[in-house]
């Protein structure tokens, strides 16, 4: 038991953490709060009125094909841009350890695409794919792939997976190089005296001396594809074509502010809430406990 | 079983060169001990042996073998590491397997091995642990394990012995000792603990700033030191250096007094005398002025100056002595255990 501390009384700490509180008021707990009563009312058509309806909103939400067909679609899409973005940062990371010369170089290339915003990544993979002048689907014409993301689903959701994953790769890749970097040296000597080549140094050894990283990445990175995605499917695609890549956040909008169902649109982000301090959850309680070697 | 050979071996890194033409020759079944002060380029040198660092110039041959380009997975070496560098995530039987199964030994095989290893080091019970479940002196004998079930042809330590307590670590060093007699294993061991290296080397390399000061027996480098350096860093307490002149008639001190030794030498020279072979004798011609006494029990350790001077002298004598501060001692000294060192060169003078 940690002994407790008495410090003289004053109102200093107080104020120094009201700026903190006072954000966390306004920006999430009074949002939030709204949001939650919100779900539970009902808006005629013409926005005059509204009717206090208690879980009318949740039980159509379950009963709404399309809703559910989004929470699958989420979960590919989120799986998905976690599982490439992680890949390809672990790959860059390994690599990037064994470079020696101009190291810091690289690392700060690799990190860049981390300070881009999403729109703008989102419209940097518009034109890259634009199915009549981008630079892909010219070359994509020699494989005989015809690219067309406005009109096929399946490429317009790999599309929006590239750029979202893309857009995520500096960060693991920071984690998953601060993680290699903390393996001491002479553990990966010892494997190279007892004969391991590179890769297998690799999978036997700091595969799983980082996977508390790993692990942590993935709650990070699920975060990452179900909220802060809606830039780039908004910049690529706007859920289109039809509803193939409309995730739940996305829809959260496209209900609310389009459709103007505002009650389904509030019930929808509540079951996001829900879900996001349930993964929050989960990290902590296992990140520390579950990965440890 | 092998020998190893180094010839005019070099290491740089960039301009700056940290080994110095390294030569010599290490028999089969030799246990030699690399010594000296940190950032003498002891390690460096081990893991060039190794393979973990290139050689610049030079040659490392193991068993008439040319290394220096072979990765160190094929030389045939096993290497104990000061943090033992114990894989954290296998337990101590994966540990001492893993190589076995890089190199595809069947698994009754791989057995016998870590059973035999664990029978030799008495980790037995331990075999089912990880790492971190184990003490220093445990992770040490689970290093020693993971090295000497593969019957390597030389094995490396790299101050193997630093991180543990005193009294663990006087018992490892006797272990490893035997152990390496018991194996008959060709080894180097780098150490910066002059007892240590005293203690468990056949021979010793002393290393400094790079370059070789002398490669011998423990006894030949006690009683021979080729060099200022050598003489200073092997025995403990340190050997004392005296400014001198070599004239006909003997050695004058700075003290003015004359230490009488037939000698061949004339001029200007370094004369070392260790602690524990000034004897005290009421007649004799050292006088020290006492400034500080340490009683150690079986000697006792008497600083001061040499009297009517400021140069430090360290005498150790048995048993127990009270001395006074400021008072005079006087000691004498046998001539057959005078060193002489050439005050330019720091090299032995033979007298």
């Amino acid at each position: 038991m940690l002994k407790r501390v008495h410090f003289p009384s004053s109102p200093l700490p107080y104020l120094l953490v009201a700026p903190q509180l006072a954000i966390t008021l306004v920006f999430f707990i009074w949002p939030a709060s709204q949001a939650m009563y919100q779900s539970f009312l009902i808006e005629d058509a013409f926005g005059l009125g509204s009717e206090f309806v208690w879980f009318e909103n949740f039980e159509a939400l379950w009963a709404d094909q399309h809703y559910l067909d989004a929470f699958l679609r989420t979960a590919v899409f989120s799986l998905l841009v976690a599982a490439l973005s992680m890949g390809v940062a672990l790959l860059l990371a390994g690599f990037a350890q064994r470079v020696v010369r101009g190291a810091m170089f690289y690392r700060t290339l690799l990190i860049w695409p981390y300070a881009v915003a999403p729109v703008l990544a989102g419209a940097l993979w518009v034109f890259m794919f634009n199915p009549t002048l981008g630079i892909f689907p010219y070359f994509l014409d020699f494989f005989g792939i015809d690219w067309n993301h406005y009109l096929n689903g399946n490429q317009a959701m790999a599309l929006v997976i590239l750029a979202a994953a893309w857009k995520q790769v500096a960060y693991n890749f920071l984690f998953y190089l601060a993680a290699m970097q903390s393996i001491p040296n002479s553990v990966i000597e010892a494997a190279a005296i007892d004969g391991a080549g590179p890769g297998r140094r690799f999978f036997s050894i700091i595969l799983p001396l980082i996977s508390p990283t790993t692990f942590f990445l993935l709650v990070i990175n699920m975060v990452y594809a179900f909220f802060e995605t809606f830039g780039i499917i908004h910049a690529v695609t706007q859920g289109g074509p039809g509803s193939s890549t409309t995730i739940l956040v996305y829809k959260v909008f496209n209900d609310g502010f389009v459709g103007l169902d505002l009650g389904g649109s509030a019930a929808q982000s509540v079951v996001l809430m829900v879900l996001v301090i349930a993964m929050t959850i989960v990290q902590f309680r296992y990140v520390e406990r579950k990965v440890e070697y | 079983m092998a020998e190893i050979k180094l010839t005019d071996l070099t290491k740089s890194y960039g301009p700056t060169e940290v080994l110095h033409h390294v030569e010599g020759e290490i028999n089969d079944g030799e246990f030699i001990v690399i010594v000296g002060p940190s950032g003498c380029g002891k390690s460096t040198l081990l893991r060039m042996v190794a393979g973990l660092e290139t050689v610049t110039s030079g040659e490392i041959a193991i068993a008439g073998r040319r290394v220096n380009e072979l990765e160190p997975s094929a030389r045939d070496i096993a290497m104990v590491f000061q943090n033992y560098a114990l894989y954290p995530h296998m337990s101590v039987r994966e540990n001492m397997a893993y190589g076995l199964k890089i190199r595809k030994l069947s698994k009754a095989e791989i057995n016998k091995r870590v059973e035999e290893a664990a029978d030799i080091l008495e980790i037995h019970q331990y075999l089912d642990r990880k790492p971190r479940q184990l003490s220093g002196g445990q992770r040490q004998r689970v290093a020693m394990g993971r090295a000497i079930v593969r019957d390597p042809q030389v094995f490396l330590f790299d101050e193997p012995l630093s991180n543990l307590d005193a009294k663990l670590r006087v018992q490892m060093r006797l272990e490893i000792r035997k152990l390496q007699q018991r194996l008959g294993v060709t080894s180097i061991y780098v150490t910066h603990d002059q007892v240590e290296a005293m203690t468990l080397g056949d021979r010793l390399m002393v290393l400094n700033g790079g370059y070789v000061e002398q490669f011998g027996t423990p006894i030949e480098l006690y009683d021979r030191p080729a060099s200022v350096f050598v003489a200073g860093f092997i025995g403990s307490p340190a050997m004392n250096f005296l400014p001198a002149t070599a004239e006909e008639d003997g050695l004058l001190l700075p003290s003015g007094i004359k230490l009488v030794a037939g000698l061949a030498q004339r001029g200007q020279v370094l004369l070392g005398m260790r602690p524990e072979h000034l004897i005290p004798d009421a007649a004799g011609p050292i006088a020290i002025e006492v400034e500080m006494v340490e009683q150690l029990g079986a000697n006792t350790l008497l600083h001061g100056t040499l009297s009517g001077t400021d140069h430090a002298m360290v005498a150790s004598v048995s048993g127990h002595v009270s001395a006074e501060m400021g008072t005079v001692h006087r000691f004498a000294v046998t001539p057959e255990l005078l060193h002489l060192f050439d005050p330019e060169t720091q090299k032995r003078l033979e007298a």
